[in-house]
């Protein structure tokens, strides 16, 4: 057994390798008290939650963290995360709209609104009238979603049957090799030859194929690039289902692996369309976006 | 909008895809709830506030076994949904 197999096959340490960077940011250059309409997104997905302030239709901050296994206490303690940050109340938000997997669960939300139709939203504000294709890969599924420059839904197609092509299948892969998840990507391009895809079309077999090639020999690197590519063949035959236009963008955690992201615009032959937001928080900043709209209708009554 | 329910395994790829744009102005009063023999469709109030037929949710991972009696093999010539809904919304992927 070489070293890299006995690695992998040992039992686990405690270290979590698959916890991903949880995040709060705001906009220190603004004062949420000066705004007229603050508006809230919270998406509760299978995997990581997040909670995103609109004020006066911009986005003002955001906190992204790990799902509970309690989905109202997960919607509440991301808003409050980023409440306890800048002072701010319950009180003070005038609409909530939850989404995701757990949008049902919101305690708070004033509306629940699909994660398809928010993250198209989150993706318009994101990446710009230009978007049209929207990849979301989220932690237990995985969309194929078309817009129209306004970021309202004109096809959409999901998966999510099983893990393969998500985020959850990359913490598996992460806690396998015992890797941060966060080097994954950087990793996966550290090869002399690109290997051929894992070819297993589920996580669990995939974990199983991952280690019997580190027993062939495979490094770590090599593993963990065939499995990006496994992950980026899996997400584009699901967008070739629908189509691909000009105006790419992808939303989930995966969209911050580079490791999956190249060679999902290799296999496309086109860039994703670039952002400087959390590409996470997509689906709560649709959701927010929402809310706001429904506030200026009801202004507007 | 077209909306695609199902999913894709390794047996294929198994999706109703519904053309929201048609169903909306049902001209055939919803026929497609009634003319399912496994009641695969509601109609919801979706994202947009418009009235459609959507595929149930629990009944989206088990379209390759619920639509089985409705194809060929089951002894049908056309399927009951796409021949109700007289707009045309209502596709079988496979």
């Amino acid at each position: 057994m070489n070293a890299e197999v006995a690695a992998a096959t040992a039992a686990p340490e405690k270290k979590e390798f698959w916890r991903w960077q949880e995040n709060t940011w705001f906009d220190e250059t603004k004062n949420w008290k000066d705004a007229k309409i603050i508006t809230c997104g919270i998406d509760v997905g299978s995997v990581s939650s997040q909670a995103v302030l609109v004020c006066d239709g911009e986005l003002f901050g955001y906190n992204s963290m790990r799902t509970g296994n309690n989905s109202p206490d997960s919607a509440k303690n991301a808003l409050q995360g980023i409440m306890d940050k800048i002072g701010m109340k319950l009180e003070d938000i005038n609409y909530v709209v939850g989404t995701g997997y757990g949008r049902v669960n919101v305690p708070f939300a004033h509306k629940a609104i699909t994660e398809i139709a928010c993250h198209a939203r989150g993706a318009n504000y994101m990446g710009g009238n230009k978007v049209r294709t929207i990849l979301d890969m989220g932690g237990q599924d995985c969309k194929a979603i078309h817009c129209d420059d306004k970021g309202k839904v004109t096809n959409f197609l999901m998966n999510d049957k099983c893990a393969a092509g998500t985020g959850r299948g990359m913490e598996v892969i992460s806690d396998l090799m015992q890797i941060p998840i966060a080097e994954l990507g950087p990793r996966s391009f550290d090869v002399d030859v690109e290997p051929e895809a894992v070819s297993s079309i589920c996580v669990v077999f995939a974990k199983s194929e991952a280690l019997a090639l580190l027993k062939a020999g495979y490094t770590k690197n090599k593993v963990i690039a065939a499995y990006c590519q496994a992950m980026a063949e899996r997400v584009v035959s699901l967008l070739e289902r629908i189509g691909v236009e000009e105006g790419f963008f992808i939303t989930g955690g995966i969209a911050k692996n580079p490791g999956v992201v190249k060679r999902i615009e290799k296999l496309l032959g086109i860039k994703q369309l670039e952002t400087k937001i959390d590409s996470q928080i997509a689906g709560a900043l649709g959701a927010a976006l929402f809310g706001y709209t429904l506030m200026q209708k009801q202004a507007a009554k | 909008m077209i909306a695609n329910y199902g999913y894709k395994d390794g047996s294929g790829e198994y999706y109703i895809s519904i053309d929201t744009d048609k169903c909306i102005d049902c001209a055939a009063e919803r026929a497609c709830l009634k003319a399912c023999p496994q009641q695969m469709f509601e109609i919801i109030t979706d994202d947009y506030d418009d009235e459609v037929a959507w595929v149930k949710k629990e009944k989206t991972r088990a379209l390759a076994y619920d639509c089985a009696a409705c194809k060929p093999a089951g002894g049908y010539t056309s399927l009951p949904c796409t021949s109700a809904c007289t707009p045309g919304a209502i596709k079988h992927s496979w």
